[in-house]
């Protein structure tokens, strides 16, 4: 079976000043399993997401990343997880080769040369890798996020409406990224669309 | 995949490299910096004219012309990132400290690359003659690593408020008044021909600053660039 | 109730004590007198700095927006202090020496924690959110705090090297001071730090009204 990867969230809460946007969220996630997160539009999805992924402080509570039953450090789950997010973007000037380039060993992985550039062709921009991203069009942006996001095989994907931008064939090649992910890892995915409720094995639903 | 382990160092090299790229590219910083430099040596240059300067004077000027320069560059280190909104995949990608380290290091290419070109220039334009070049160079140096380990902490404070022009001065201000102090005095001597043991006491005060200040800003920076 | 009272009384017996007893210097006569606030307001403003200092450090630690509403008001109450320390020693000055400003060390080191507390709070204006305005605040309360020990070393060497003459510090150390002169000071400076203290309490309890009645 090998080494589990488990996310359990503990009581986590996050208020802005006196705004509450979400409080008592509990739940474990282990192996292979998927948690959706739903809510209207400023229900707090992202901002949760955002928290699980350790890109905000909760206000109460905490996350707890486990591999093989011992917890991990921050600088061991950035290593372990992508994302991909309207609010994630890539640096605009370099091209897309080169943000993957930076970025990977930024993050202290050292991808070959070759595994980027696959990475760029799987998600079907090849021949776009040495354009700057500032002419990608936005589809074209969301693909690279997803490249850059499985380019250290992610233990844990978080993903924010994961559809987003994108055409028909770009929406297909998500499910397939997202289904071939699920057979050995976690995902995590807020979302308002039907077609991503299928990947609940989790769900939580947020805003009364 | 092989995850192999990257020091802080190498992590911060590269991300050095990335903003070393991303600036070529853009020239934000770069031209802001300069162009301020430029002006306002010429405007000082300009408007004192033939008028001979004592050491004093023109140390003061190098060191302001060094300090306001910076204002107008440093910042932009963050503030762009969270202009562009890519300061969150940095957080999500990279180490506080790589963070730290890579972007301090951009910011000291960027002073000594400035220095490099003004510095020759005010000589040269203010008519001077640097009689002790050791003590000169050092205190430039030790000077401009100072500037840059107290105003990286400052950058990112910055980068988060709402960006007012005269911020990142009013915060840099009381804080690097000692380091401002110490060059002064320690350019003075070297303009002067005072020997390196005159300046010793700038150098030791400039040595431990940058250290403290180093030092504090790290232990602080994660608590400010974090969310 | 009756601490106030009895602050009250207190600094009543200072003030009286200050103008009735003999001067404290005679080469320097009545405006020597001065000595008994000025020192002791300068006193308190350094202390609110080191209050917010150890605030801030707290607020960063554990996270809870109590210590930074504690560090902005000891800043706040610190820049009160200041101002009134910068003007009765500029009185001092001109009435001694006879211009208001000389940048002698004591007041250029007073002069730049005006500045400290002027940049605390324009940081503070320009961030909406109380939570990171917090962090940014506290980060930079204690930047400041940490590069104010140097100027202790600094400044000297500028101003000996422009005035070679005697500074305030000096007349002041050589002062000797008969008993009925020590003890007014001290009483001074302990009224002046429970002035501070209370007049923290009040904002505090103001500040968690404000709070409260902004919930509802």
């Amino acid at each position: 079976m090998g080494p589990m990867i488990s996310l359990e969230a503990k009581n986590l809460g996050k208020w802005f000043g006196h705004r509450k946007v979400f409080e008592g969220i509990r739940f474990r996630l282990e192996g292979r399993e998927s948690l959706v997160i739903r809510g209207r539009n400023g229900s707090g999805k992202t901002t949760l997401l955002k928290v699980l992924s350790g890109l905000l402080r909760p206000t109460t509570g905490q996350t707890v990343i486990s591999h093989d039953g011992k917890e991990l450090s921050p600088d061991q789950r950035r290593n372990l997880l992508g994302m991909v997010m309207p609010d994630l973007e890539l640096y605009g000037e370099l091209t897309a080769f080169e943000n993957l380039l930076y970025l990977s060993r930024i993050r202290g992985t050292r991808p070959e040369k070759e595994t980027i550039r696959d990475k760029i062709k799987r998600v079907g921009l090849e021949g776009r890798g040495d354009d700057p991203v500032s002419s990608f069009s936005s589809g074209m942006k969301q693909r690279l996020k997803y490249a850059f996001a499985l380019l250290n095989d992610p233990r844990i994907l978080f993903l924010d409406e994961p559809t987003a931008y994108l055409d028909e064939e770009g929406a297909s090649l998500v499910h397939q990224i997202i289904g071939f992910h699920r057979e050995k890892n976690l995902v995590i995915i807020a979302t308002n669309e039907q077609s991503d409720l299928r990947y609940a094995d989790q769900e939580i639903h947020l805003g009364d | 995949m092989q995850i192999r382990k990257f020091t802080w160092a190498t992590k911060s090299a590269w991300l050095l490299a990335k903003e070393l790229k991303s600036e070529f590219r853009t020239r934000y910083a770069l031209n802001a910096v300069f162009m301020f430099a430029l002006t306002t040596l010429a405007v000082t240059s300009f408007s004192i004219g033939a008028f001979a300067l004592t050491p004093r004077i023109v140390s003061s000027l190098l060191w302001l012309v060094i300090f306001f320069s910076s204002l107008s560059g440093l910042a932009q280190v963050f503030v762009k990132e969270e202009e562009a909104k890519t300061a969150s995949l940095l957080r999500l990608v990279a180490a506080p400290d790589t963070v730290f380290l890579g972007k301090l290091l951009f910011n000291l290419a960027l002073l000594l690359m400035l220095e490099l070109i003004v510095v020759p220039l005010f000589m040269v334009w203010m008519n001077v003659s640097i009689l002790n070049l050791g003590l000169f160079l050092s205190v430039l140096l030790l000077g401009t690593l100072g500037l840059v380990c107290a105003t990286t902490i400052l950058a990112v404070i910055v980068s988060k408020a709402r960006a007012k022009g005269s911020l990142f001065a009013v915060l840099s201000f009381p804080v690097l008044l000692p380091l401002l102090i110490a060059s002064i005095d320690g350019t003075r001597l070297s303009l002067e021909g005072q020997e390196f043991a005159a300046g010793w006491g700038d150098i030791r005060l400039l040595v431990s600053y940058l250290v403290v200040m180093f030092v504090a800003s790290f232990l602080l920076f994660d608590s400010v660039w974090s969310e | 109730m009756f601490w106030k009272v009895v602050l009250l009384i207190w600094m009543s017996a200072v003030i009286a004590a200050a103008f009735l007893l003999p001067a404290p210097q005679s080469q320097l006569g009545p405006a020597s007198r001065i000595f008994f606030f000025h020192v002791p307001v300068a006193w308190v403003a350094v202390l609110a700095f080191l209050l917010s200092f150890v605030f801030s450090i707290m607020y960063l630690k554990t996270r809870k927006l109590d210590y930074d509403a504690k560090a902005s008001t000891s800043s706040r109450l610190g820049l009160l202090f200041v101002i009134l320390a910068t003007i009765s020693g500029s009185i001092f000055a001109k009435s001694t020496w006879g211009s208001f400003w000389n940048w002698d060390p004591r007041e250029t080191s007073i002069f730049i924690l005006l500045l400290i507390y002027g940049a605390y709070f324009a940081l503070r204006s320009a961030v909406e959110s109380r939570e990171r305005r917090a962090a940014l605040s506290s980060a930079y309360a204690i930047m400041a705090f940490v590069a104010v020990p140097f100027l202790v070393f600094v400044v000297p060497r500028v101003y000996l090297s422009l005035h070679p003459t005697t500074s305030v510090i000096d007349v002041r150390l050589q002062m000797q001071m008969p008993p009925a002169i020590l003890i007014t000071f001290l009483a001074s400076l302990l009224g002046f730090t429970f002035l501070f203290i209370w007049m923290f309490n009040l904002e505090r309890r103001i500040n968690i009204l404000a709070a409260r009645q902004k919930e509802v």
